[in-house]
């Protein structure tokens, strides 16, 4: 039971992934600001960031339901866990259970969820606006990442996280075949959607309805979504690392594979405006879509 | 299902960085109506203007506008000249001119960053500032200050532009122009940014006309309107230039017209350096009689127009301004309704409104609360930046 506790609290699930996580989105801001010429913040600035939001004051709108303080919570307990489970079968190999790659697209999901359950109860109508952007958008990206995976699980021919990694440590990364090329990338498209970054930040658009979903949270309340996201960076990253790039999984080979998974995300975020909700909703399900078929039918060739 | 809600883009928004308020009605995505609601920015300066000399209101009519800061007083001085008949020398002219243009290729290319910014795309936003930094280090190093130049004045110019700095004017104007292609290339043929442009924000030719829409945003709808080849003032009529027209009316084609202007204004002020003549750049104007003169130059965003009646004393008995985004702005209650919120963002920036930087700076030491640089520390260390630049570039 402790061990339970201190795998969930401390590593690989709530500290460390924090800790990373807000490394991995101080990475971001870096490589973002050198694109731009600007110099970019130090590595500590997240951290900061949260130090300072938790001294801020919380302020509670008027007529919000008790989920709008619930909800940030909600999301941080769900993508720990995910992040845990993720963390576990990478680093400690053997370490999975079941089906548990499904439990993962479960969880994926929580974290949205608890955006829309807390932006609702805000009771904004610019955050009903992004609430209604933000739904409009899973529903588009969902299609086309769960036929990404759906094409490694044909391709592996299991749905176990171990079992995902133990093929590639075998055979070599689902990657480097044709079907697992178009499976990544359709799965990297929709990796930056779920993160609400780059051509996809429609749902915060700030020049447009002024930070959307989050407009009205503020203090810790904010803190503990600004970190609820750093993690999923962190845990988007380990899935597709575990999905995709599962070949080598020595320290040095896991860092710059995380890192161009990064790169790879910073570089679609700051090479594109961002879309319009019906743009975005034709792209996923239109293009994105038909490449996730193809990756599919491919990888039944068994190419 | 009729479900309106109002959308408030002001009046302090992060979408614009003057106070304006715009009220869309949407039904879930589309905008089905919008007020406009301006006026927050109302400084009365016709009013002041009455209450000051001559000379004092080309300083006060600088002031409407930070980006804008030379078209208003270049105005004026053309309403007081109509108004007095005073001849301007043939270097002031040239001067005018090139400071009228330079001005045209900073406001354009802060127009292009805040464009892609609204439109979610903060690298152009970045880049386009940054190709604009050199002009502005370009005006400092002629007229020694960045926004507020302070060259016109009434029969002529206030500073001569010297002769060595002539090399780095040309030098800056040059490593321009690979910026602007870069710009053309990664703009026009992104297909990103056409989805989000192209068909966006039309104003058909005929809506144009019933909005008396004026500059850029009336050129990309086939109104071909510019004040500098239809009235030539300056030394506009000297020089060869084309007037980049377009017919769609949507975004894209403003942002194309814009650019292309960029290329225009380079090419006029390459002409007018090889042949300004040299001479005086200044007229003795002693007296202003009694009359009644106007003023028209072409604005970055379009006509600015001064209307300037006088009694024969030294200060204005009315002095009219109008200027290009007041006409500009009620276009977008044509322009925005039937888009969807993340159209109207950019339709309502695509005129370009103008706004106001009149803040001055003081740096204050956090611990012992005590200025250390108050105005004039500021200014000092601006001309020392000057004569860096001008050791630096030559």
């Amino acid at each position: 039971m402790p061990e339970l506790f201190f795998r969930y609290l401390f590593f690989p699930g709530f500290l460390f992934s924090a800790v990373v996580g807000l490394l991995a989105v101080w990475l971001d801001r870096k490589v973002t600001a050198r694109l731009q010429w600007r110099v970019g913040p130090p590595w500590h600035q997240c951290f900061m960031d949260i130090v300072k939001l938790f001294n801020k004051e919380v302020i509670v709108p008027e007529g919000a339901k008790i989920t709008f303080i619930l909800a940030p919570f909600l999301g941080l307990a769900g993508v720990t866990l995910l992040t845990t489970i993720l963390g576990r079968s990478l680093f400690s190999l053997g370490a999975g259970f079941g089906q548990d790659m499904i439990v993962v697209m479960y969880l994926l999901l929580i974290p949205v969820l608890a955006l829309i359950i807390g932006a609702s109860a805000s009771g904004n109508p610019l955050a009903s606006i992004g609430v209604s952007r933000e739904m409009k958008l899973v529903l588009s990206y969902e299609l086309p990442f769960i036929l990404a995976v759906i094409t490694v699980i044909i391709k592996t021919k299991a749905i176990n996280l171990n079992a995902v990694l133990d093929y590639q440590a075998v055979y070599s990364s689902c990657v480097f075949s044709l079907s697992g090329l178009l499976a990544f990338l359709v799965a990297l498209m929709c990796v930056v959607a779920k993160l609400g970054l780059g051509p996809f930040d429609i749902s915060e658009a700030e020049q447009e309805i002024m930070g959307g979903v989050l407009i009205e949270y503020s203090g810790f309340l904010l803190a503990v979504f600004k970190i609820g996201k750093a993690i999923l960076i962190h845990a988007l990253s380990l899935f597709l690392i575990i999905l995709f790039l599962g070949r080598d999984l020595s320290p040095l080979f896991l860092i710059l594979k995380y890192s161009g998974i990064l790169v790879a995300v910073i570089l679609i975020k700051n090479t594109n405006p961002r879309l319009r909700i019906d743009q975005a909703l034709r792209f996923f399900w239109g293009k994105l879509a038909l490449l996730g078929v193809l990756a599919v039918i491919l990888s039944l060739l068994g190419l | 299902m009729s479900h309106k809600i109002v959308v408030p883009i002001g009046p302090y928004h992060p979408l614009q960085e003057e106070p304006e308020y715009f009220r869309l009605y949407v039904e879930g995505e589309k905008v089905v109506d919008i007020d406009i609601v301006i006026g927050y920015m109302h400084r009365g300066v016709e009013k002041l203007s009455e209450s000051k000399h001559f000379d004092q209101v080309a300083f006060l009519v600088e002031r409407i506008c930070g980006i804008c800061s030379n078209s208003h007083p270049f105005a004026y001085c053309l309403a007081i000249e109509d108004l007095g008949k005073i001849e301007v020398p043939p270097r002031a002219n040239f001067i005018r001119t090139i400071i009228a243009e330079l001005e045209r290729i900073h406001s354009h290319l802060l127009w292009l960053g805040l464009a892609g910014h609204f439109i979610g795309y903060n690298t152009v936003w970045m880049w386009a500032w940054r190709y604009r930094e050199p002009v502005l280090d370009c005006f400092e190093m002629i007229t020694g200050n960045r926004n507020h130049y302070a060259m016109m004045k009434i029969g002529g110019v206030r500073r001569d532009i010297e002769d060595k700095d002539i090399p780095a004017l040309r030098k800056i104007l040059d490593e321009l122009c690979p910026a602007v292609d870069m710009f053309k290339g990664a703009i026009m043929d992104d297909p990103v940014i056409q989805a989000r442009l192209v068909k966006v924000g039309v104003l058909t030719k005929q809506e144009t006309i019933d909005w008396c829409v004026v500059g850029p945003t009336a050129r990309a709808s086939g109104v071909d309107i510019d004040v500098r080849r239809d009235e030539p003032y300056g030394a506009y009529g000297l020089v060869k230039f084309n007037i980049p027209a377009a017919k769609d009316g949507d975004i894209f084609s403003k942002t194309v017209i814009r650019i292309k202007e960029l290329y225009e204004s380079i090419s006029i002020i390459r002409q007018c350096l090889d042949i300004m003549p040299k001479g005086e750049f200044d007229a003795d104007v002693k007296q202003i009689p009694p009359g009644e003169g106007i003023g028209r130059v072409e604005a970055p965003r379009g006509e600015c127009f001064h209307y300037v009646k006088s009694d024969g004393t030294n200060r204005p008995v009315r002095h009219k301004i109008r200027a290009p985004s007041y006409v500009n702005v009620a276009s977008n209650k044509v322009a925005c309704v039937g888009g969807t919120i993340s159209d109207a963002a950019i339709t309502l920036a695509a005129v370009d409104p103008c706004y106001c930087c009149t803040e001055r700076t003081a740096v204050v030491d956090r611990v012992s609360d005590k200025k250390i640089l108050n105005g004039f520390d500021l200014v000092k260390l601006s001309q020392e930046k000057t004569e860096y630049l001008k050791k630096k570039v030559i």
